[in-house]
């Protein structure tokens, strides 16, 4: 274990949604590398609280990289530098003494700050609601293994499931566009024989409610690079090749797959 | 004076009794049930899956939750999977064999018509996921794959790579965002339960306190259900989220809801162990991992060779020798107590020789990196992240860890808590564990709770209330719930103190550990119930809140759940005292075998205990459920 000097830190600082923010200097003088990043937060929160200061305002729960409520642009990378790892599982051996590091909320007009480093990330909720399901109410389902799903499409609509919705994707996109987000929930489903009966409403109502709340996808691909479960492209392509298949076929012959 | 607890267990033979309930309950007709509102407090396994249901049924829902949104509750943490009797192995599984397994893993402290309905509803659990598009695994024939679990000799769990937590809560989330788009339920989001009210002995609402503005107002309903997770985060450092608490559960207490077992802990044996001082949680290795994984340290405890030079010959597998029939799946309280007394005798491994290593290279020797890494890939990553060194090369280093609580609110058959209205499900419920919960028994537990139990007992408590008019939120009881609610967050901030609320939770979080863990003895724990009301004193008149009640601030909010896990961590403490037996993950250490195995007293401990509040959590009243076994047979665990 080591320790770390002289950390230089910029964070976001803002009161309310509705008033203006400013980035405030803070220097950590010593952290351990073992801690994680919101490690070495916590203990400058403690450090505020002690001077009679407010703390800095994030969010977090889980802290191994699955609930998704994390976020933090750092040095301009959302969830930092690491590759294929939330801001949770980000341990401050991947800095040095003396950097600077500059710690921002998701920047997306789809996310608007509420205090500090915390968003509001509804916007992805309502396009779940707007189609991210199988209507499948409690009580009817046949034996599981009824239906059976081939290993390697379990293994593709796993792929796409992993997302955790962080938003990384939305805030790394110059457009602010949610096209990875929205992608991967409609390839996890459309690919799934339980997910054929909806498919192709499901990926026009989510879509709908993507381009009612986020920008447009250029194909920049950051989304995918930033994303802490790497899902791929790949999925934008599904969702773009479904959501065209919805506005030119019969529905009664969507209905059919 | 003690009140008599009424299980309201149905009559007939075990296998019989959901049945015959379901065919006597009374009934909501589709076009009364929109009559009735019911409010659903966290939105993870067991909340989401319920309110989803409810909604479906025609209820009027209103589901509650602290997060920004349904889809990070805590459940979805939950790696290696969900147990159900499907027998799709063919290797001997039944209902029965679940129900069995599942007592006796509870070290028979846990009411047997509970357990059995669960293991019964277990298949319809699956089923039902199935159809909503969980990617669990699969054969290459399509067919469903499973893998087996710690105190199980059957391979019934189902899982999506080390992802099945998330992967049923998206599942149950997305059930409830359907709802919520066509309007069947309300979602509160960012909206802290801080208290529940009571009118003439009925629950009929909430308090909750609006996290963005600090708002507090109140909701009225026919009935309420608690699924508001566990209470592990009592000991500070643990596998829960940061967020977990127990506030909703102990605000129900202290309105008349009975709390039981509160000193059943469960300690998880494969967590990464703590690196330093700062550390704010634990991270959890899925128990399936010992699927492949074999546990062992060095026999020489100054052996300070790296993990893959220290030849086979000087390694002690532990749990192998000592329980040859389980081997490295012996249930989590056996496998923390093994790996406890051998790092406290020295042999640890690590920098702070606080772990045990958890070994995979005779796997990977066996079946090939690729299969590996396509069963835990993911866990490998999340370990390499954390703890800095790659598992594929070297042992992964696990040490016990709390994480899951068996104890919570006191419930009856119908999952009534001891508040006629006022239902819990989930982890925040006591019923289905007893003193040990088995691995992948928990998504199990939730989900079985939400979707296929509740629904049922609400509609009969729902049924004789048509028509009646319910309190609304101008009754007095909501006026003065709300109005203490108010000056309890003012109080926090008017202290003006010199401690943090994290400081506090820290300093609590030691004593718990250090006497209410584990290891627990009389001596100990006299000595803990002597440092808390100290502490908590201390508390009251030290803690600084920085910041305002009318914007975001998590300060306040942890001050308010740090101030409950400290009347809880007395509750605990005390509820250990009690129990003069060892009993699953409650070992006390007088009472042990020769071989050091925990030492039940069937005699006078065969029960639940249920506390009533009194104004004092040192002073709480003590009622007792006697557990009556018909079917599965009281015995000494033994998984030699």
């Amino acid at each position: 274990m080591n320790q770390l000097t002289n950390l230089k830190l910029k964070v976001w600082r803002q009161a309310g949604p509705e008033t203006d923010g400013h980035f405030e200097s803070y220097t950590v003088d010593k952290v351990s590398d073992e801690a994680s990043f919101l490690e070495m937060l916590d203990q400058l929160n403690e450090r505020l609280i002690s001077q009679g200061k407010e703390a800095i305002v994030f969010d977090h729960d889980c802290r191994e990289g699955i609930c998704g409520t994390c976020s933090l642009m750092i040095n301009g990378r959302a969830h930092g530098p690491q590759r294929a790892t939330t801001t949770c599982q980000l341990h401050m051996r991947t800095f040095k003494s003396g950097d600077e590091i500059v710690i921002e909320p998701w920047r997306a007009a789809a996310f608007p700050i509420i205090k500090d480093l915390m968003v509001d990330r509804a916007s992805f909720d309502r396009i779940v609601e707007a189609g991210g399901f199988i209507t499948a109410p409690t009580g009817g389902a046949p034996d599981a293994n009824l239906i059976l799903v081939p290993k390697p499409v379990a293994d593709a609509a796993m792929d796409s499931a992993a997302c955790i919705g962080c938003g990384a994707c939305v805030a790394a996109c110059p457009n602010g566009a949610a096209n990875l987000f929205t992608g991967a929930k409609i390839s996890h489903l459309n690919v799934l024989p339980q997910g054929q009966s909806e498919r192709y409403k499901r990926a026009e109502a989510m879509v709908h409610a993507m381009d009612d709340q986020f920008g447009s996808c250029t194909n920049h691909g950051e989304c995918s690079a930033a994303c802490p479960k790497e899902i791929s492209l790949d999925v934008i392509a599904m969702m773009n090749s479904d959501f065209r298949k919805s506005k030119s076929k019969n529905r009664k012959a969507l209905s059919r797959g | 004076m003690s009140t008599v607890l009424n299980a309201k267990v149905p009559n007939g033979a075990l296998r019989d009794k959901w049945d015959n309930y379901k065919a006597d309950a009374k009934l909501v007709n589709p076009n009364n049930k929109r009559k009735f509102k019911v409010i659903v407090v966290g939105t993870g396994l067991a909340g989401a899956s319920a309110a989803a249901t409810l909604a479906e049924l025609g209820y009027q829902v209103d589901a509650f939750t602290f997060h920004d949104s349904a889809r990070r509750a805590h459940s979805i943490a939950a790696q290696g999977g969900i147990n159900a009797a499907k027998n799709y192995q063919g290797d001997g599984d039944s209902i029965n064999r679940l129900f069995v397994d599942t007592i006796k893993g509870g070290d028979f402290r846990s009411r047997e018509s509970n357990v059995h309905r669960l293991a019964q509803v277990s298949v319809d659990i699956i089923d039902q996921m199935v159809a909503q598009g969980v990617p669990f695994a699969r054969e290459y024939g399509g067919m469903l794959d499973n893998r087996s679990f710690g105190g199980a000799q059957v391979s019934r769990t189902f899982y999506a790579r080390g992802q099945t937590g998330q992967q049923l809560l998206l599942g149950a989330y997305q059930q409830l965002s359907r709802q919520i788009g066509l309007g069947g339920v309300r979602l509160f989001n960012r909206t802290e339960l801080v208290d529940i009210v009571v009118v003439d002995g009925r629950c009929s609402g909430i308090v909750v306190r609006d996290l963005l503005t600090g708002e507090i107002s109140s909701h009225a309903a026919h009935a309420v259900v608690m699924a508001t997770g566990g209470y592990g985060n009592v000991f500070f450092l643990s596998t829960n989220a940061m967020n977990c608490n127990v506030t909703a559960a102990w605000r129900a207490h202290r309105r008349g809801a009975m709390f039981a077992n509160p000193c059943f802990t469960q300690i998880h044996p494969t967590c990464i162990p703590q690196s330093d001082e700062s550390q704010s949680k634990l991270t959890l290795m899925s128990e399936s991992l010992r699927n492949d994984g074999r546990v062992w340290v060095p026999k020489n405890a100054d052996d300070t060779r790296p993990a893959e030079q220290i030849p086979e010959s000087e390694r002690d597998y532990y749990l192998e020798r000592l329980y040859p029939s389980y081997g490295n799946l012996a249930p989590r309280d056996i496998s923390s107590r093994a790996a406890k007394r051998l790092v406290d005798k020295g042999h640890g491994v690590g920098p702070l020789k606080n772990g045990v290593n958890l070994d995979f290279s005779a796997a990977i020797a066996r079946l090939g990196r690729d299969v590996v890494e396509e069963r835990y890939g993911n866990l490998f990553q999340m370990y390499e992240r954390i703890a800095g060194e790659d598992p594929y090369k070297t042992p992964m280093r696990i040490y016990p860890a709390t994480h899951y609580t068996m104890g919570g609110l006191w419930v009856d058959y119908e999952l009534g808590t001891t508040v006629p209205g006022l239902y819990a499900a989930g982890e925040a419920n006591f019923s289905d564990h007893g003193a040990n919960r088995l691995g992948a028994s928990a998504l199990m537990q939730g989900l079985a709770d939400g979707y296929f139990v509740l629904p049922y007992t609400i509609s009969n408590g729902l049924a004789p209330l048509l028509n009646k008019p319910v309190p609304t939120t101008d009754h007095p009881a909501f006026v003065q719930a709300e109005s203490e609610a108010r000056e309890r967050f003012s109080g926090y901030l008017n202290i003006k103190g010199t401690r943090s609320p994290d400081w506090f939770h820290r300093e609590l979080g030691k004593i718990i550990w250090d006497y209410c863990g584990m290891e627990r003895t009389q001596q100990g724990l006299e000595k803990a119930l002597s440092e808390l009301p100290a502490l908590y004193s201390e508390f009251k008149k030290d803690l600084r809140v920085t910041g305002t009640g009318e914007s975001v601030n998590q300060t306040l909010e942890k001050a308010g759940r740090v101030d409950d896990f400290f009347q809880l961590g007395m509750l605990m403490c005390r509820d250990a005292l009690d129990r003069q037996e060892s009993c699953g993950a409650h070992f006390r250490s007088e009472y042990q075998t020769d071989d050091g195995e925990a030492l039940r007293n069937d005699e006078e401990y065969c029960h639940v205990s249920a506390y009533k509040w009194t104004g004092d959590p040192m002073a709480a009243e003590l009622n007792k459920e006697q557990l009556v076994y018909e079917t599965a047979h009281l015995a000494t665990r033994s998984y030699k």
